[in-house]
C-alpha cells in the first residue's frame, strides 16, 4: 500500500513536470487561460460569497462569545481578520474549490478521455497536455487566490454585520484594532497558502481527469477521488505551512 | 469498388505493414501473428466480428499502443524506433475518423475543423477560413459551421470529423467503424464521401468495419480477422466466394458457426436440474 501510494505521488510529480514543460507554450495563448479562470473562478463566485458571508457571521458570533468572557469584545475585528486571512479563508475556499471547480475539471477532462477527444488530439499530433491540461492548471492556480480574497472580504463583512450590527461592538474599535494589528506578513501567509492550495487542488483535478478510466464509472471515480484527495491534501498542506510560518 | 483499384500498383511499397504482431490485453491474447498491409493508393478494408481486435489494430497502426512482438511500419518507418516527435510527425501525415467522431465539444464545427490547422500552421485568418469552408463544403456541412457539436446528429458529427481529418491533406486516412449507428441516408452519404475523398486526394485509405455490403462497394482489398489472425484476405468478391466456414459465416451473417452463438457454459440440463446459478 505504501509502495502504491509512493508510486502515485511519483506519477503526479512526473505529470506536473510534464505540464510545467508545456506552460510556456500555454502562456503564449492567454485567452485559453482567461477562459479557464472564468470557468474555475467566476462560476464559483456565488458559492464562495455565500459561504464567506456565513463563515464570517459565525466567526462574529463565536468570537464575540469568547472575547466578551475576557471583556475584550473590541478585539473582535482583529480575531475575525486574522482567522479569515490566515486560516479560514484559504482553507474553506480551497475545500469549496475542490468540490465545485475541481470536480468540474476532473469530470470534464475525464469525459474528454471517455469520448476520445484527447486521443483525437494525439492523433492530430496535438499534445493534449499543452492544449487542455496546462491552461486549466494555470487557470485554477490564478483563480483560487482571487476567490480567497473575495471570501476574506465578504467574511469580514459578515463578522462586522454580526459583531457590530447585532452584538453592539463599537464599529470604530472593530476596524481600527484590525488595521493596527493585522500585518502584511499575515496577508502573505494567507496568499502563500491559497497559492499552494490552488496548485494542489488544480493538479489533483487535472491528474485524476486525465488518467480516468474511459467509462462512466471511471469518470465518477475520478471525480470522487478529486474531492477526497484535494480535501485531505489541503488540510495537510495547511498544517505544514502553518507550522512553517509559526516557526519563523 | 473504387475507380482507383485499376491503377493500384500491386508491387508498390505498402504504406502500412503489420508483420507477425502479437498483442495481449489484460492477459488475453488479441493478436497471435497478425499480418496486414495497406497498399499505397488503395482502400483496404479490415473486417471481423465484434471484439476481434479491429480497433486495437488501428491503435497499433497509429502508435497509441505497442505490440509485444512483431513490427508495425508506417510510411516505411518502424514505430518501435520512433520517439515522440517522430510519432507526431508521422501522425501529421495521417487523418483518423473515430467511431463517435470525437469532436471537441467546447468548439464550434468551424473551430473543430480549424483546430489542427491552428495547432500546426500559422495561416492568415482569411486563408484559414477559406480552407475550413472548402472542407466543410466537401462534406456538405458548410451551413453548419457555427453549430456546436451537441447540435449535430450522429451522421453530421461524423461528417464534421471527416472534414477535420482531411483538413491537413493527409496521405493516409483511417476510418474506425464509420457506419456504426447511422441511418441508411447518413450511411449512404458516408460511403460516397469515403470513395470521393479517396479518389479526389489520391490517398491511402484503411476502413475498419463489420458492414460487409458497404465495404464491398468501397474496398480494393479486404482482410477478415478472427481469433487474433487474418483468416481470409482478398478482394471483396474473393471473400464473398470463399468456402471457408469462418468467412462464410461472417459474410452471410449466420448466427452460428466457427463463432459460436452460445458463450461457453456448463451443461444446460445439469445446470437447470442442479439448482446452481
Amino acid at each position: 500500500m505504501i509502495v502504491a501510494a509512493l508510486r502515485r505521488v511519483g506519477a503526479v510529480a512526473l505529470f506536473l513536470v510534464r505540464i510545467l514543460a508545456q506552460c510556456p507554450a500555454a502562456l503564449a495563448k492567454p485567452r485559453a487561460i482567461v477562459h479557464q479562470i472564468h470557468n474555475c473562478g467566476a462560476r464559483s463566485l456565488i458559492i464562495i460569497m455565500l459561504s464567506g458571508l456565513f463563515v464570517g457571521m459565525v466567526l462574529g458570533l463565536q468570537g464575540y462569545d469568547l472575547l466578551q468572557r475576557f471583556g475584550s469584545e473590541s478585539a473582535l475585528g482583529v480575531a475575525a481578520a486574522l482567522g479569515l486571512l490566515k486560516e479560514l479563508g484559504p482553507v474553506v475556499t480551497a475545500l469549496l474549490f475542490a468540490g465545485r471547480a475541481g470536480t468540474a475539471l476532473a469530470s470534464e477532462i475525464g469525459l474528454m478521455r471517455a469520448t476520445d477527444q484527447l486521443t483525437a488530439m494525439e492523433m492530430m499530433a496535438v499534445d493534449p497536455v499543452r492544449h487542455v491540461i496546462a491552461p486549466r492548471l494555470l487557470g485554477g492556480i490564478v483563480a483560487l487566490p482571487l476567490l480567497v480574497a473575495i471570501f476574506d472580504v465578504i467574511g469580514l463583512f459578515g463578522a462586522q454585520l454580526v459583531g457590530v450590527g447585532m452584538m453592539g461592538v463599537d464599529a470604530g474599535a472593530f476596524w481600527s484594532q484590525m488595521q493596527a494589528a493585522v500585518e502584511l506578513r499575515d496577508v502573505a501567509e494567507g496568499l502563500t497558502k491559497s497559492l499552494c492550495f490552488g496548485v494542489a487542488c488544480s493538479l489533483v483535478a487535472v491528474y485524476e481527469g486525465f488518467h480516468a478510466e474511459p467509462t462512466a464509472e471511471g469518470v465518477g471515480l475520478a471525480t470522487t477521488r478529486t474531492v477526497v484527495v484535494s480535501s485531505v491534501l489541503t488540510l495537510l498542506i495547511d498544517y505544514l505551512l502553518t507550522a512553517a510560518f509559526l516557526a519563523r | 469498388m473504387s475507380d482507383s483499384s485499376s491503377t493500384v500498383d500491386a508491387a508498390s511499397s505498402p504504406v502500412v505493414a503489420v508483420r507477425d504482431v502479437q498483442f495481449s490485453l489484460a492477459g488475453r491474447p488479441v493478436f497471435q501473428g497478425l499480418d496486414v498491409q495497406a497498399r499505397r493508393g488503395a482502400i483496404t478494408a479490415i473486417m471481423g466480428p465484434s471484439g476481434t481486435g479491429k480497433t486495437t489494430l488501428l491503435r497499433l497502426i497509429t502508435g497509441q499502443i505497442e505490440p509485444a512482438a512483431g513490427s508495425v511500419t508506417v510510411f516505411g518507418e518502424s514505430l518501435a524506433t520512433q520517439d515522440r516527435d517522430a510519432r507526431y510527425a508521422m501522425r501529421r501525415r495521417m487523418g483518423m475518423l473515430f467511431q463517435n467522431g470525437a469532436l471537441l465539444t467546447d468548439l464550434t464545427v468551424f473551430e473543430n475543423v480549424a483546430f489542427p490547422v491552428r495547432a500546426h500552421a500559422r495561416l492568415p485568418e482569411s486563408v484559414l477560413r477559406q480552407l475550413v469552408l472548402t472542407k466543410l463544403q466537401a462534406v456538405g456541412l458548410r451551413g453548419a459551421a457555427d453549430l456546436m457539436p451537441a447540435q449535430l446528429s450522429g451522421g453530421m458529427a461524423r461528417r464534421v470529423a471527416l472534414a477535420r481529418a482531411i483538413v491537413m491533406d493527409p496521405e493516409l486516412l483511417i476510418y474506425d467503424e464509420p457506419f456504426v449507428g447511422l441511418d441508411p441516408i447518413s450511411m449512404g452519404v458516408i460511403v460516397r464521401l469515403i470513395g470521393r475523398i479517396h479518389r479526389a486526394l489520391g490517398i491511402t485509405t484503411i476502413v475498419v468495419s463489420h458492414d460487409v455490403a458497404e465495404l464491398a462497394a468501397l474496398a480494393d482489398h479486404s482482410y477478415l480477422l478472427s481469433g487474433g489472425k487474418v483468416v481470409a484476405a482478398g478482394t471483396p468478391a474473393e471473400l464473398a466466394a470463399s468456402a471457408q466456414p469462418a468467412v462464410r459465416q461472417f459474410m452471410a451473417g449466420e448466427a452460428d458457426g466457427p463463432v459460436a452463438f452460445h458463450y461457453p457454459a456448463d451443461d444446460y440440463r445439469a445446470q437447470l436440474l442442479g439448482g446452481r446459478r
